[in-house]
């Protein structure tokens, strides 16, 4: 914020100083979910992270959020370190986490009350996003009146709505269908285009990775570290339903998963091994 | 009830059948349902009570013993119009209502309290857990004669017990409830900037709320059970009081009759507890539309 006039170039969003996350059960055994992990998100940039699955990144994003705090390492958000929920953080979870006894202008409504908006303005800023994302027609709904794709855009409002400098996404589209998921990429490259958050994205789709992304991050097998950064240099603004057609975005596409797929047959053969 | 409704649309289905026609046949398919239901209710009551009511007048069932339906009937009857012989029926009832009704409240706001505020607690409820589950394994009747020596015949003795008779169901419940609230929606509310009183007024009791609702409906009768066990303690007035007089005098019809209006009350409370549940949870998907 105040670093904005003295530094000539502002501190990264996020900063993952060589983060070690472990996890020690009950019984006293560790698990080492995350080791010597480095990642840092400029301002603005959208970072696509792909891995396999259970590597990490879902703990990743929460040691971001404040909710968890790493064993060794250093988190910080726009140049200072995290200590806590942070207000500019905004997270997708992968499973709609809407409440379901609210409707869905109360649960958009939900960010600006508990930020100590009144009322009246809360619901005004709900209105003005359910709009955005196509649902003035069902503010009085509940979540289980809506279909999957509705209730994911409801959630995108109530995340939207605290305008977070900082957009942390777990998988938020993996449980659409191909359609829906396609015009949430147009509504959420949108959004990011007028609000310039920084967004890190986490995928388990590459194609969605490179349609979206400025970067994207490929994960070794668990415990996760970076194991290789690409620049996915395809001009702004994308059209995510006609990209996947052009060469550039082919070449990327198979060059990344080249190198994922190996993390991926690692991941699957410790699995098979483990069983 | 879903396959009876399909069926019926289905038979009625003809090619060129409009909505509106499908859906009106639909109605009448659970209108119809309905009067079936209602229909074999009434019919089953009535059965048993004309046949209590024949086997008591021919014998086959010793009316000194069980009385009759008639018999319990003039009973209620007399009670209302005339007085028992503790003063009229009414005080007596609302003796026990009064009993039961302030250790319902109390028992359910201190189990909602105590159970909301350890559920969220994970060390304290480690530490108390043991005694808990100690005090929990005494059947709480027993402290009946307990009460009534430390407080006296009056009303504190009867609240005392229905309140402890409250509180364990609803605490369980309520601790339970807390316990399974989804973590995710929790973390949803912090980061979307709830505070801790936030998360938990918004976030935990209402995930909490069906699983509270539910002891409430048995906490009810609970309520019931702790004011009429207290009365055939020591009581002065009240039903369980009438029943006991009953007894002692070899009054079938009078127990009987005590009976009935404790299942009436009963039965009214929890009528109404359903309403209120109904209109707080109108958001949730498996609502019915036949709830009675
Ligand atoms: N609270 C926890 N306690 C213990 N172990 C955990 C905990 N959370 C995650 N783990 C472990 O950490 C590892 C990484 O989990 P994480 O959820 O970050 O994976 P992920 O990459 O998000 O997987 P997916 O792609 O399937 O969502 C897993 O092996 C998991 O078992
Ligand atoms: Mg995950």
């Amino acid at each position: 914020m105040s670093d904005r006039q003295t530094a000539p170039a502002p501190a990264p969003a996020i900063e993952l100083i060589n983060i070690t996350r472990r996890f020690v059960s009950p019984t006293g055994k560790s698990l080492t979910a995350i080791r010597d992990f480095n990642m840092t998100v400029e301002r603005g940039e959208f970072v696509a992270v792909v891995g396999p699955t259970g590597c990490g990144k879902s703990t990743t994003l929460n040691l971001v959020t404040g909710l968890a705090k790493p064993s060794a390492g250093e988190v910080r958000l726009m140049g200072a370190p995290v200590n806590g929920i942070d207000p500019r953080v905004g997270f997708a979870f992968q499973k709609d986490a809407l409440f379901p006894w609210k409707n869905v202008i109360e649960n958009v409504m939900a960010g600006p009350l508990f930020r100590g908006r009144t009322k009246a303005e809360a619901e005004k800023m709900a209105k003005d996003w359910l709009a955005r994302v196509g649902l003035s027609k069902f503010l009085h709904h509940y979540p289980h009146q809506l279909s999957g794709g509705m209730r994911k855009r409801v959630s995108l409002a109530q995340t939207f709505i605290n305008e977070p400098e900082i957009l942390l996404m777990d998988e938020p589209f993996s449980a659409l269908d191909v359609q829906t998921r396609t015009v949430m990429h147009e509504e959420l490259l949108k959004l990011w285009a007028e609000r310039q958050a920084s967004v890190v994205f986490v995928t388990h789709d590459l194609e969605e990775a490179v349609a979206l992304a400025d970067k994207v991050y490929v994960l070794t097998a668990g415990p996760a570290t970076v194991k290789s950064v690409y620049t996915i240099d395809l001009p702004r603004p994308r059209v995510v339903s006609e990209i996947r057609y052009e060469q550039g975005f082919i070449d990327y596409c198979k060059t990344i998963w080249e190198d994922l797929r190996q993390e991926v047959e690692t991941s699957y053969r410790r699995a098979s091994e483990a069983a | 009830m879903t396959d009876t409704t399909m069926d019926s649309v289905s038979t009625l289905f003809r090619p060129g059948t409009s909505d509106k026609e499908i859906e009106a046949a639909a109605l009448k398919a659970i209108a119809a349902r309905k009067r079936t239901v209602l229909f074999w209710q009434v019919t089953i009551l009535v059965a048993i009570v004309a046949i209590w009511e024949i086997g008591a007048r021919t014998g086959f069932i010793d009316p000194f013993f069980y009385a009759s339906p008639s018999a319990i009937g003039s009973r209620l009857y007399e009670w209302a119009t005339e007085g028992t012989t503790e003063g009229s029926l009414w005080y007596n009832l609302g003796v026990t209502m009064e009993e039961a009704l302030i250790g319902f409240f109390t028992g359910s706001i201190a189990g909602i309290v105590v159970g909301v505020g350890l559920g969220q607690n994970k060390l304290l409820s480690d530490i108390l857990s043991v005694y808990i589950k100690a005090i929990n394994s005494i059947p709480r009747v027993v402290l009946a004669p307990i009460f009534i020596m430390i407080m006296g015949l009056g009303l504190a003795s009867k609240v005392a017990l229905a309140f402890i008779m409250v509180f364990f169901v609803v605490f369980a419940n309520a601790f339970q409830g807390v316990r399974e609230a989804d973590r995710d929606m929790i973390a949803n509310a912090r980061i979307l900037g709830a505070s801790d009183w936030k998360v938990t007024r918004e976030v935990i009791i209402p995930s909490a709320m069906s699983w509270i609702f539910a002891s409430l409906h048995v906490s009810f009768s609970f309520a019931i059970i702790g004011a009429i066990v207290g009365e055939f303690v020591g009581a002065r007035y009240g039903i369980g009081q009438l029943i006991s007089i009953a007894k002692g005098t070899f009054d079938a019809a009078g127990m009987f009759a005590a009976i009935v209006l404790v299942m009436v009350v009963t039965l009214v409370a929890e009528y109404l507890m359903t309403l209120v549940e109904n209109r707080l949870a109108k958001w949730r998907p498996q609502q019915s539309l036949d709830t009675h």
